[in-house]
């Protein structure tokens, strides 16, 4: 069943249409609206789900002008930029995308420089994500060749954070 | 009549307050980072404007561009939501100085209850009980209070919030180092090194009340239970909370009313107690002065709409309610869904919802900003959404929420859906009155 009108679909309406479905022989229903998808969808053990997708923009902007950003959006450091720039070194990876920080607090000295000696064991940074702190480990044993983001500036998963000459 | 209401916040709060203040035929404009520009919040209010860059210290915590922003928006009144800058004093009277309403209360009650310390002597002040413990300036006081709690103690930051900074001790042995680390920790976390220490609770509750006031009068909405916690977050939060003799519990709404009149408090607030398990003595913990994650179970439970109180109150309006047109119904309990992977430690899943099926039905209530193809960004916390459910005892309600969450299809990313089937189905809480231990007793994966 599906259907398309302009009437003022709210979310809040979503408990009404379910019970009168439930009385139904239909598994799955899409209501669209100038302002709101609904998709309902009976599940094998008789529980319901529901989607939505809110249609239109994002708001327009305020009437006034808005405060400039700092305008410094972190660039995202991408694995296959550094990945040309291989050279035989081990690379270390984040275990999640976040802030890349080089230190444990502000105005601490950084975990490792370039020529830090580390083990698999050794944390050699630390990724912010979800205001959690997770350690990042060396995972192998050598010695820091090249650190790559700048502190502060947000990482994807796939990003290389630091390279090691690793032991032979 | 508050005409413009700047929205200082994001996710699903964000949502939460637009769609209240929209029923209310207020206009709302909603300031966002560059993570946020295409979050539904933003599609749903109906102006926005970039607050900044991504990292919340340069965005939604930065007083003086959410400020700005919302002067410079036209907005006569800013909802904080919660976290954020929501209990921050100086927010709040920055925005009373540009002229514009601050949704919350007065700047000296944020004072008042914002540092544990002088919430504990404003508890004390208006007849509460509190836990034995004090503040300890180093570690030779620390030595000194322990004599007057016994052990286990609590270390907790004066500063502190969201059980952040607070540590157990289990042995006088261990009291100095952790003393020494709480203090570290607090200095970084919240520039304050200050710690106090209190008694622990072997079997404690954590037991909130409600409140409303506008001022001059207060009035309670019940209470909630939020005992479900891992790391002092919290997991799971009901209304009422269960198990609790009617005396007691009407002692406990009397304090929470009794705090507010005492310091005079305007909006909604909420009082936090710790209940022992078994005696059912309470200590009053600290007041959360702004709306809270939890909110809805009360709301489900009293129909009454908090951020609609929240805006009549800020409006300048006495209380809306007297006490006896609150009425209780049925039994609530939320649970929070989480981007996170509870069989590896809760590690963060941040990323792109494939598929945002929610569960529906009679009784179910979904608080969200996200949809299928909805974004979680990793530089905020990890709540995507909140699933709540009435029922009309708690026995209907638990059950309720079991068959919602076996109905739930979220995929993409890791919830912590799997974790709430699992405390759904656990006996101890099937019974109620759990304790904050709960959550160590529960198997993981």
């Amino acid at each position: 069943m599906s259907t398309t009108t302009d009437l003022p679909l709210e979310l809040e309406d979503v408990a009404q249409i379910v019970a009168i479905l439930d009385g139904s022989p239909y598994q799955r229903l899409e209501i669209a609206t100038d302002r709101l998808t609904l998709k309902l969808a009976r599940g094998e053990d008789g529980g319901w789900t529901q989607q939505w997708h809110h249609q239109g923009e994002t708001a327009p902007a305020a009437n006034a002008a808005a405060p400039s950003p700092a305008g410094n959006t972190a660039a995202t450091a991408t694995a296959q930029e550094e990945e040309e720039a291989d050279d035989g070194l081990a690379v270390i990876r984040p275990p999640l995308p976040g802030t890349f920080y080089r230190a444990p607090q502000p105005g601490a000295p950084p975990f490792v420089e370039i020529g830090s000696r580390v083990e698999p064991e050794t944390v050699v940074a630390i990724v912010e994500t979800m205001k959690l702190m997770n350690p990042v480990h060396a995972g192998v044993s050598g010695e820091i060749a090249a650190i790559l983001p700048a502190n502060g500036e947000m990482i994807d998963a796939d990003a290389v954070l630091m390279r090691v000459r690793a032991d032979s | 009549m508050i005409r413009r209401l700047f929205i200082a916040n994001r996710g699903e709060i964000a949502l939460r307050v637009i769609r209240t203040a929209q029923r209310l035929g207020i206009e709302t404009v909603l300031g966002v980072s560059e993570a946020d520009r295409d979050s539904l919040p933003a599609k749903m209010a109906d102006s926005m404007v970039l607050l900044g860059p991504a990292p919340s210290s340069q965005s939604y915590l930065d007083v003086d561009r959410v400020v700005e922003a919302a002067r410079a928006a036209g907005a006569d009144a800013v909802h904080p939501g919660y976290g954020f800058l929501s209990e921050n004093a100086r927010f709040a009277r920055a925005v009373a100085a540009a002229g514009m309403i601050f949704v919350g209360p007065r700047p000296d009650s944020l004072d008042a209850v914002g540092d544990k310390l002088k919430a504990r002597a404003v508890g004390v002040a208006a007849g509460l009980p509190v836990v034995p413990g004090g503040e300890a300036a180093d570690a030779a006081e620390a030595r000194r209070r322990a004599e007057e709690t016994g052990y286990p103690l609590l270390i907790k930051a004066v500063s502190g919030g969201g059980g952040r900074g607070m540590k157990r001790v289990d042995r006088p042995e261990d009291l100095d180092a952790q003393v020494a680390m709480a203090m570290a920790e607090a200095q970084a976390a919240f520039g304050d090194p200050r710690v106090y220490v209190e008694r622990f609770i072997a079997r404690g509750r954590h037991v909130e009340v409600q409140v409303l006031g506008d001022g001059e009068n207060a009035i309670h909405l019940g209470t909630r239970d939020c005992s479900i916690q891992r790391r002092f977050q919290k997991l799971v939060e009901e209304a009422p909370a269960p198990g609790i003799p009617e005396d007691r519990h009407k002692a406990l709404r009397d304090a929470g009313v009794r705090l507010a009149r005492h310091i005079g408090y305007v909006g909604a607030g909420t009082v936090e107690f710790l209940v022992d398990a078994e005696s059912f003595d309470f200590y009053f913990l600290e007041m959360n002065a702004r709306i809270q994650v939890e909110h809805p179970v009360t709301e489900a439970i009293t129909g009454v709409d908090l951020i609609e109180q929240q805006l009549l109150i800020a409006d300048g309006q006495p209380l809306p309610l007297r006490q006896e047109m609150v009425r209780f119904s049925g039994h609530a309990i939320e649970v929070r869904i989480n981007a996170e992977d509870w069989t590896r430690d809760f590690r963060p899943s941040p990323g792109t919802v494939a598929h945002a099926g929610w569960p529906a039905g009679a009784g179910i209530r979904i608080d969200s900003h996200i949809e299928s193809g909805g974004h979680v960004p990793p530089h905020y916390d990890s709540l995507i959404g909140k699933l709540i459910v009435t029922g009309a005892d708690r026995g209907d309600a638990v059950a309720r929420m079991a068959r919602a969450l076996d109905a739930m299809d979220i995929s993409g990313i890791a919830t912590t859906a799997p974790m709430h089937r699992r405390i759904m189905a656990d006996p101890r809480f099937v019974a109620g009155g759990v304790d904050t231990r709960f959550f160590e007793g529960l198997a993981n994966g």
